[in-house]
């Protein structure tokens, strides 16, 4: 059947790709406008909305904040999660199912009540500030992936090269680090950039745990756009995109893109 | 022997930080959401979910939850399932498609729906377009509504439904529809007898999938819906935050969780038992 063409449904999968792209080309082509208003088809050519978001130092500041989060929520829930992953799949110990359950549990919340009982129970309790709560909220939302793709990357390691590695006088530490963790860490790697890119993307948890003047970058874009309509935010977000294309041939290069989602 | 007695405590030590920080930061907040809804005052009742599932502004925000979630899961069913049997059987590139797919799942669902607001916005070009062949007089109002929420919904959702969809249709052995059509089964027939109930599984992942998204996706409702079009999750949250209204919020938070879950927990378990291929 391979190379045989079939209209019909190439015509529908056009359409629907279409559907799918065809908005954000829009925006995109939207950014480089003329006019003070978002239209398109756009007139003429400029830049100049390009140079406006980069003056904008709200933005520019909830970018720094919601990067920073996101990568260091993702160290966090490596430090958490990798321990686990190894012990789950190295150690044979009672309720191993629960802990995995565990583990995957923050993704089977929704976002959106995560972000309510955490305002609720952990952060009016306690009196966290913003930084603090944002970044155990993102470390929630990590987990899960660091459990999932490196318990299954370690499914497929033979432990019985740690056990050669300690028999040949090597320590447990350096076994483990030496021996197990470049063999899982393409797998480390994945889950790296799954966390973070949904880390940076999330909305729902992080609106019930940011103020005013400490904002994550969607959040920013979402206030922005309720009052404003103006090219400049096409040009943040053909920013933002490039960013994203950058990512997957990135990943296209070193792991393939087929292995991360 | 050593190694072994030394391992049982390992495996706690390597498991208790990570469990701690889950349980402390949602599990335990979790139960005493859980709890607060029941005993708000130290004793048992369901006056909260009575009080909820009585209002009638409750009912309609809930039916209009799972209509719209419905109706987007049937849409991306029916756009997807020709896409992806396209891209596995025909397509010659294969990765690109997939690449395509995943660049909006990639992309921020503020600026997937923020594109809409342009492109069905008064001076969109839908608008323009409906004017120019003479359909409206004037730009009509197609944003802030159940339209524009379904449409944000399904093309948010799609990409999901395709990658499920590949996920199983690329594991049907080509061989299969070629001995059936060899032995002279017309292709329509090869397509319903095999390759579609092969396909279901994915289906059903898919749709599960698209469906637990549009019950709890805040921001596409929040930008192309309405305050008369909210939807559970910004319910959740104009009583949390503008009315402050923990009890009812969390009542409402709960609805989600439970329709969630049975919806995800149900259908999961239907998707590996209808499997033939699952090992």
């Amino acid at each position: 059947m391979k190379g045989k063409h079939h209209i019909a449904l190439g015509l529908i999968t056009f359409l629907v790709y279409v559907f799918l792209i065809g908005p954000l080309v829009i925006i995109m082509a939207a950014s480089f406008g003329e006019q003070n208003a978002l239209v398109f088809p756009s007139q003429g050519f400029t830049f100049k909305w390009y140079a406006q978001v980069f003056q904008m130092s709200s933005f520019i500041k909830a970018a720094l904040l919601s990067i920073e989060i996101a990568f260091a929520a993702t160290a966090i829930a490596l430090l958490l999660g990798v321990p686990a992953a190894y012990a789950i799949n190295r150690y044979s110990f009672p309720g191993k199912g629960f802990v995995k359950t565990l583990f995957l549990s923050p993704v089977l919340i929704p976002c959106i009540v995560l972000g309510f009982i955490m305002l609720r129970y952990v952060v009016s309790q306690w009196n966290l500030s913003v930084i603090p709560s944002l970044l155990i909220g993102h470390t929630l939302l990590s987990i899960p992936y660091v459990m999932r793709v490196v318990t299954s990357s370690l499914a497929n390691f033979d432990f019985a090269m740690e056990e050669a590695a300690g028999s040949l006088g090597a320590p447990k530490g350096y076994a483990f680090f030496h021996i197990v963790l470049p063999n899982i860490k393409s797998g480390i790697a994945s889950a790296c950039v799954m966390a973070v890119i949904n880390s940076f993307n999330n909305v729902s948890l992080s609106t019930f745990l940011t103020a005013p003047g400490v904002n994550m970058l969607p959040i920013e874009i979402m206030g922005y756009v309720e009052y404003h309509f103006d090219p400049t935010i096409a040009a943040l977000a053909t920013v933002m995109m490039l960013v994203t294309l950058g990512v997957m041939l990135l990943i296209e290069k070193t792991l393939g893109l087929q292995t991360v989602v | 022997m050593l190694r072994d007695r030394m391992g049982k405590r390992v495996w706690l030590l390597l498991i208790l930080p990570g469990a701690l920080f889950v349980a402390v930061f949602m599990l335990i907040p979790l139960f005493s959401i859980v709890i607060s809804t029941f005993f708000p005052e130290n004793t048992f009742t369901l006056n909260n979910y009575g009080k909820l599932l009585e209002s009638v502004y409750f009912q309609q925000v809930f039916g209009r939850s799972v209509r719209l979630s419905l109706l987007s899961t049937l849409l991306c069913a029916l756009l997807g399932f020709p896409c992806a049997y396209y891209i596995s059987r025909y397509s010659r590139h294969k990765g690109v498609m997939m690449a395509l797919a995943v660049f909006p799942l990639f992309t921020s669902p503020v600026i997937r729906s923020f594109s809409w607001m342009v492109i069905l916005g008064r001076k969109g070009i839908v608008n323009q377009f409906l004017v120019n062949v003479g359909l409206f007089s004037r730009p009509q109002s197609l944003l802030y509504n159940e339209f524009s929420m379904t449409v944000g919904f399904v093309q948010l959702f799609l990409p999901q439904m395709i990658l499920s969809l590949l996920g199983v249709m690329d594991s049907i052995p080509e061989d299969l529809t070629e001995a059936a059509g060899s032995l002279g089964a017309p292709k329509l027939t090869a397509f319903l007898r095999i390759v579609f109930p092969l396909s279901v599984s994915g289906l059903v992942t898919g749709a599960v999938l698209v469906f637990t998204g549009c019950m709890t996706a805040y921001t596409t409702p929040q930008l192309l819906g309405a305050t008369d079009t909210q939807v559970l999750s910004t319910m959740v949250y104009q009583y949390a935050m503008s009315l402050r209204d923990w009890v009812q919020a969390s009542a409402v938070a709960m609805v989600m969780i439970v329709v969630t879950m049975l919806v995800s927990g149900v259908f999961n378990h239907l998707s590996k038992k209808i499997n033939p291929l699952a090992t």
